[in-house]
Protein backbone atom coordinates (compact mmCIF):
# COMPACT_ATOMS: atom_id res chain seq x y z
CA UNK A 1 0.00 0.00 0.00
CA UNK A 2 1.20 3.51 -0.44
CA UNK A 3 0.38 7.12 1.46
CA UNK A 4 0.79 10.19 0.09
CA UNK A 5 1.87 13.24 2.63
CA UNK A 6 0.93 16.72 1.76
CA UNK A 7 2.91 18.85 4.01
CA UNK A 8 2.38 22.28 4.04
CA UNK A 9 3.13 25.61 5.97
CA UNK A 10 -0.10 26.75 8.15
CA UNK A 11 -2.29 29.18 7.10
CA UNK A 12 -0.93 32.96 8.29
CA UNK A 13 2.81 31.65 8.07
CA UNK A 14 4.25 33.75 5.44
CA UNK A 15 5.74 31.86 2.63
CA UNK A 16 8.54 33.65 0.98
CA UNK A 17 9.36 31.26 -1.63
CA UNK A 18 5.28 31.17 -2.72
CA UNK A 19 5.71 35.07 -3.10
CA UNK A 20 8.81 34.55 -5.25
CA UNK A 21 6.79 32.30 -7.44
CA UNK A 22 3.96 34.56 -7.72
CA UNK A 23 6.17 37.77 -8.43
CA UNK A 24 7.59 35.04 -11.19
CA UNK A 25 4.24 34.17 -12.63
CA UNK A 26 3.26 38.23 -12.89
CA UNK A 27 6.43 39.06 -14.44
CA UNK A 28 5.80 36.10 -17.25
CA UNK A 29 2.46 37.60 -17.81
CA UNK A 30 0.05 35.73 -16.24
CA UNK A 31 -2.81 37.81 -14.53
CA UNK A 32 -4.87 37.61 -11.34
CA UNK A 33 -2.92 35.28 -9.32
CA UNK A 34 -3.08 36.09 -6.20
CA UNK A 35 -1.58 33.97 -3.84
CA UNK A 36 0.88 31.29 -4.03
CA UNK A 37 1.85 28.46 -1.42
CA UNK A 38 4.78 26.41 -1.94
CA UNK A 39 4.70 22.95 0.18
CA UNK A 40 5.95 19.12 -0.74
CA UNK A 41 4.15 15.95 -1.45
CA UNK A 42 6.20 12.93 0.65
CA UNK A 43 5.49 9.50 -0.76
CA UNK A 44 5.54 6.60 1.10
CA UNK A 45 5.49 2.77 -0.07
CA UNK A 46 4.18 0.72 3.38
CA UNK A 47 3.57 -2.22 4.13
CA UNK A 48 -0.31 -3.34 3.87
CA UNK A 49 -2.18 -2.99 7.02
CA UNK A 50 -0.33 -0.23 8.21
CA UNK A 51 -2.76 2.25 9.94
CA UNK A 52 -3.69 5.81 9.30
CA UNK A 53 -2.74 6.60 13.16
CA UNK A 54 0.57 5.00 12.28
CA UNK A 55 1.35 7.82 9.34
CA UNK A 56 0.05 10.55 11.37
CA UNK A 57 2.73 9.54 13.89
CA UNK A 58 5.50 9.89 11.18
CA UNK A 59 4.10 13.38 10.45
CA UNK A 60 4.22 14.19 14.23
CA UNK A 61 7.71 12.94 14.62
CA UNK A 62 9.46 13.62 11.48
CA UNK A 63 7.93 14.73 8.00
CA UNK A 64 5.78 17.69 9.21
CA UNK A 65 7.44 20.65 11.51
CA UNK A 66 3.99 21.15 13.24
CA UNK A 67 5.31 24.58 14.60
CA UNK A 68 4.80 25.86 11.19
CA UNK A 69 3.33 23.22 8.74
CA UNK A 70 0.34 21.44 8.49
CA UNK A 71 -0.24 17.88 6.71
CA UNK A 72 -2.83 15.67 5.01
CA UNK A 73 -2.73 11.88 4.91
CA UNK A 74 -3.90 9.91 1.62
CA UNK A 75 -3.98 5.92 1.63
CA UNK A 76 -4.20 4.20 -1.26
CA UNK B 1 35.04 22.77 31.74
CA UNK B 2 34.19 19.67 29.56
CA UNK B 3 32.84 19.94 26.34
CA UNK B 4 31.96 17.81 23.91
CA UNK B 5 31.30 18.78 20.13
CA UNK B 6 29.26 16.57 18.01
CA UNK B 7 30.09 16.04 14.51
CA UNK B 8 26.84 15.20 11.64
CA UNK B 9 27.51 14.50 8.01
CA UNK B 10 27.42 17.82 6.43
CA UNK B 11 28.53 19.74 9.82
CA UNK B 12 31.18 21.63 8.68
CA UNK B 13 31.59 24.53 11.55
CA UNK B 14 32.32 21.75 13.94
CA UNK B 15 36.12 21.98 14.29
CA UNK B 16 35.95 25.96 14.42
CA UNK B 17 33.41 25.76 17.35
CA UNK B 18 35.59 23.20 19.22
CA UNK B 19 38.82 25.59 18.89
CA UNK B 20 36.50 28.23 20.32
CA UNK B 21 36.21 26.24 23.40
CA UNK B 22 39.61 25.08 23.86
CA UNK B 23 40.57 28.62 23.21
CA UNK B 24 38.57 29.70 26.28
CA UNK B 25 39.91 27.03 27.96
CA UNK B 26 37.71 24.02 27.46
CA UNK B 27 38.27 20.85 27.39
CA UNK B 28 36.67 19.28 24.30
CA UNK B 29 35.67 16.03 23.27
CA UNK B 30 34.79 15.21 19.46
CA UNK B 31 31.64 13.12 19.53
CA UNK B 32 30.06 11.43 16.14
CA UNK B 33 26.34 11.56 15.62
CA UNK B 34 26.33 7.45 15.45
CA UNK B 35 27.42 8.04 19.02
CA UNK B 36 24.28 6.98 21.29
CA UNK B 37 26.07 8.32 24.52
CA UNK B 38 27.86 11.26 25.57
CA UNK B 39 31.23 11.19 27.37
CA UNK B 40 31.29 11.01 31.27
CA UNK B 41 30.85 14.20 32.85
CA UNK B 42 30.43 16.92 29.97
CA UNK B 43 29.11 20.32 30.75
CA UNK B 44 28.07 22.07 27.79
CA UNK B 45 27.58 19.94 24.36
CA UNK B 46 28.14 22.21 21.18
CA UNK B 47 25.98 21.60 18.09
CA UNK B 48 27.53 23.28 15.18
CA UNK B 49 26.90 24.90 11.75
CA UNK B 50 26.63 23.94 8.95
CA UNK B 51 23.97 21.04 7.04
CA UNK B 52 23.88 18.51 8.65
CA UNK B 53 22.34 15.46 6.44
CA UNK B 54 22.57 18.10 3.22
CA UNK B 55 19.38 19.86 4.89
CA UNK B 56 17.49 16.82 3.61
CA UNK B 57 13.68 16.98 4.62
CA UNK B 58 14.19 20.30 6.65
CA UNK B 59 16.96 21.97 8.36
CA UNK B 60 18.08 20.08 11.31
CA UNK B 61 15.34 16.96 11.24
CA UNK B 62 17.17 14.41 10.27
CA UNK B 63 20.00 15.28 12.86
CA UNK B 64 17.74 16.53 15.57
CA UNK B 65 16.30 12.15 15.03
CA UNK B 66 19.69 11.10 14.83
CA UNK B 67 21.27 8.82 17.78
CA UNK B 68 23.54 11.47 19.50
CA UNK B 69 20.46 13.65 20.16
CA UNK B 70 18.37 11.65 22.11
CA UNK B 71 21.89 11.83 24.79
CA UNK B 72 21.80 15.37 24.44
CA UNK B 73 17.95 15.89 24.96
CA UNK B 74 18.43 13.74 28.27
CA UNK B 75 21.56 15.96 29.08
CA UNK B 76 19.44 19.08 28.64
CA UNK B 77 16.73 17.92 30.55
CA UNK B 78 19.41 17.15 33.19
CA UNK B 79 20.05 20.71 33.79
CA UNK B 80 23.05 20.43 30.92
CA UNK B 81 24.35 23.13 29.02
CA UNK B 82 23.94 23.20 25.62
CA UNK B 83 24.90 25.50 22.53
CA UNK B 84 23.50 24.95 18.60
CA UNK B 85 25.10 27.50 16.44
CA UNK B 86 23.74 27.99 12.67
CA UNK B 87 22.41 24.59 11.53
CA UNK B 88 23.02 24.11 15.34
CA UNK B 89 20.04 26.69 16.39
CA UNK B 90 17.48 24.80 13.39
CA UNK B 91 18.63 21.08 15.46
CA UNK B 92 17.65 22.40 18.94
CA UNK B 93 13.90 23.66 17.20
CA UNK B 94 13.53 20.58 15.22
CA UNK B 95 14.77 18.70 18.41
CA UNK B 96 11.85 21.11 20.23
CA UNK B 97 14.61 21.88 23.07
CA UNK B 98 13.93 25.60 22.05
CA UNK B 99 10.18 26.38 20.65
CA UNK B 100 10.15 28.27 17.17
CA UNK B 101 11.35 27.61 13.82
CA UNK B 102 13.87 28.54 11.27
CA UNK B 103 12.40 29.43 7.47
CA UNK B 104 14.16 30.33 4.29
CA UNK B 105 15.10 34.01 5.03
CA UNK B 106 12.72 36.60 3.83
CA UNK B 107 14.64 38.29 1.07
CA UNK B 108 15.19 34.26 -0.19
CA UNK B 109 18.97 34.91 0.07
CA UNK B 110 21.84 33.07 1.79
CA UNK B 111 23.26 35.50 4.06
CA UNK B 112 27.12 35.73 4.67
CA UNK B 113 28.38 38.94 6.11
CA UNK B 114 28.91 40.35 9.88
CA UNK B 115 26.13 42.13 11.32
CA UNK B 116 25.26 44.03 15.00
CA UNK B 117 23.55 42.28 17.75
CA UNK B 118 22.09 43.82 20.57
CA UNK B 119 22.85 41.81 23.21
CA UNK B 120 18.94 41.32 25.07
CA UNK B 121 18.16 41.36 29.05
CA UNK B 122 18.62 37.69 29.52
CA UNK B 123 19.63 35.82 32.63
CA UNK B 124 21.95 32.98 31.04
CA UNK B 125 25.88 32.36 31.59
CA UNK B 126 26.57 32.55 28.25
CA UNK B 127 25.82 36.24 27.99
CA UNK B 128 28.02 36.56 31.20
CA UNK B 129 30.85 38.86 29.67
CA UNK B 130 28.47 41.24 27.60
CA UNK B 131 26.31 44.46 29.32
CA UNK B 132 23.01 44.07 28.24
CA UNK B 133 21.61 46.78 25.78
CA UNK B 134 25.66 46.38 23.96
CA UNK B 135 26.33 46.09 20.37
CA UNK B 136 28.24 43.42 19.12
CA UNK B 137 29.69 42.22 15.91
CA UNK B 138 29.17 38.59 14.83
CA UNK B 139 28.85 36.98 10.78
CA UNK B 140 26.10 35.21 9.65
CA UNK B 141 25.82 32.91 7.18
CA UNK B 142 22.93 31.19 6.44
CA UNK B 143 19.40 30.75 4.23
CA UNK B 144 17.11 29.26 6.32
CA UNK B 145 18.01 31.82 9.71
CA UNK B 146 14.38 33.36 9.79
CA UNK B 147 12.94 32.81 12.99
CA UNK B 148 9.49 32.49 13.49
CA UNK B 149 7.42 31.88 16.38
CA UNK B 150 3.38 31.94 17.04
CA UNK B 151 2.92 35.58 18.77
CA UNK B 152 1.69 34.02 22.10
CA UNK B 153 5.33 31.68 22.18
CA UNK B 154 7.12 35.28 20.73
CA UNK B 155 5.15 36.97 23.80
CA UNK B 156 6.26 34.21 26.07
CA UNK B 157 10.14 34.29 25.03
CA UNK B 158 10.03 38.23 25.23
CA UNK B 159 8.52 38.26 28.89
CA UNK B 160 10.64 35.69 30.31
CA UNK B 161 13.73 37.13 29.21
CA UNK B 162 14.62 34.30 26.58
CA UNK B 163 15.41 37.00 24.27
CA UNK B 164 19.80 36.41 23.96
CA UNK B 165 20.56 38.71 20.69
CA UNK B 166 19.06 40.72 18.78
CA UNK B 167 19.77 41.90 15.10
CA UNK B 168 20.16 45.60 15.13
CA UNK B 169 19.06 45.65 11.29
CA UNK B 170 17.31 42.25 10.73
CA UNK B 171 18.55 40.57 7.42
CA UNK B 172 16.71 37.60 7.33
CA UNK B 173 12.56 38.49 8.69
CA UNK B 174 13.15 37.20 12.26
CA UNK B 175 10.06 38.18 14.52
CA UNK B 176 10.98 40.20 16.45
CA UNK B 177 14.41 40.98 15.08
CA UNK B 178 15.26 37.70 17.05
CA UNK B 179 18.93 35.83 16.56
CA UNK B 180 19.05 34.26 19.55
CA UNK B 181 16.97 32.70 22.80
CA UNK B 182 17.82 30.22 25.52
CA UNK B 183 15.42 27.80 27.02
CA UNK B 184 13.63 28.59 30.23
CA UNK B 185 16.41 27.84 32.68
CA UNK B 186 18.93 29.75 30.56
CA UNK B 187 21.37 26.46 29.85
CA UNK B 188 20.46 25.81 26.34
CA UNK B 189 21.26 28.67 23.58
CA UNK B 190 20.30 28.47 20.27
CA UNK B 191 21.38 31.09 17.95
CA UNK B 192 22.17 32.07 13.91
CA UNK B 193 25.22 34.23 14.12
CA UNK B 194 28.42 32.56 14.42
CA UNK B 195 30.73 33.40 17.65
CA UNK B 196 33.13 30.88 16.77
CA UNK B 197 33.46 33.51 13.86
CA UNK B 198 34.73 36.27 15.83
CA UNK B 199 37.46 35.22 17.87
CA UNK B 200 39.98 37.55 17.36
CA UNK B 201 40.42 41.03 15.76
CA UNK B 202 42.28 39.02 12.60
CA UNK B 203 38.50 38.05 12.35
CA UNK B 204 37.12 41.40 11.55
CA UNK B 205 35.95 40.82 15.29
CA UNK B 206 36.62 39.22 18.45
CA UNK B 207 32.94 39.68 20.15
CA UNK B 208 32.41 36.13 19.66
CA UNK B 209 35.46 34.88 21.87
CA UNK B 210 34.29 36.70 25.11
CA UNK B 211 30.54 34.32 24.97
CA UNK B 212 32.74 31.15 25.22
CA UNK B 213 35.06 32.84 28.03
CA UNK B 214 32.23 34.61 30.32
CA UNK B 215 30.35 30.91 30.41
CA UNK B 216 33.64 29.25 31.23
CA UNK B 217 34.45 31.79 33.79
CA UNK B 218 31.39 31.43 35.31
CA UNK B 219 31.14 27.84 35.15
CA UNK B 220 34.41 27.88 36.92
CA UNK B 221 33.38 30.00 40.15
CA UNK B 222 30.14 27.66 40.21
Amino acid sequence: MKARVHVMLKNGVLDPQGEAVRHALGALGFEGVDGVRQGKVIELELADGTSEAQVNKMCEKLLANTVIESYTVELN
Amino acid sequence: MRAAVITFPGSNCDRDLAVGLELAGAEVTRVWHKDVTLPEGIDLVGIPGGFSYGDYLRCGAIAANSPICAAVKTHAEKGGYVFGVCNGFQVLTETRLLPGALMRNAGLKYICKTVGLEVAACESNFLNNYEVGQTIQVPIAHHEGNYTATPDELDRLVGEGRVAFRYTDNPNGSDRDIAGITSANGRVLGMMPHPERAMEDAHGSADGARLFAGLIGAMASA
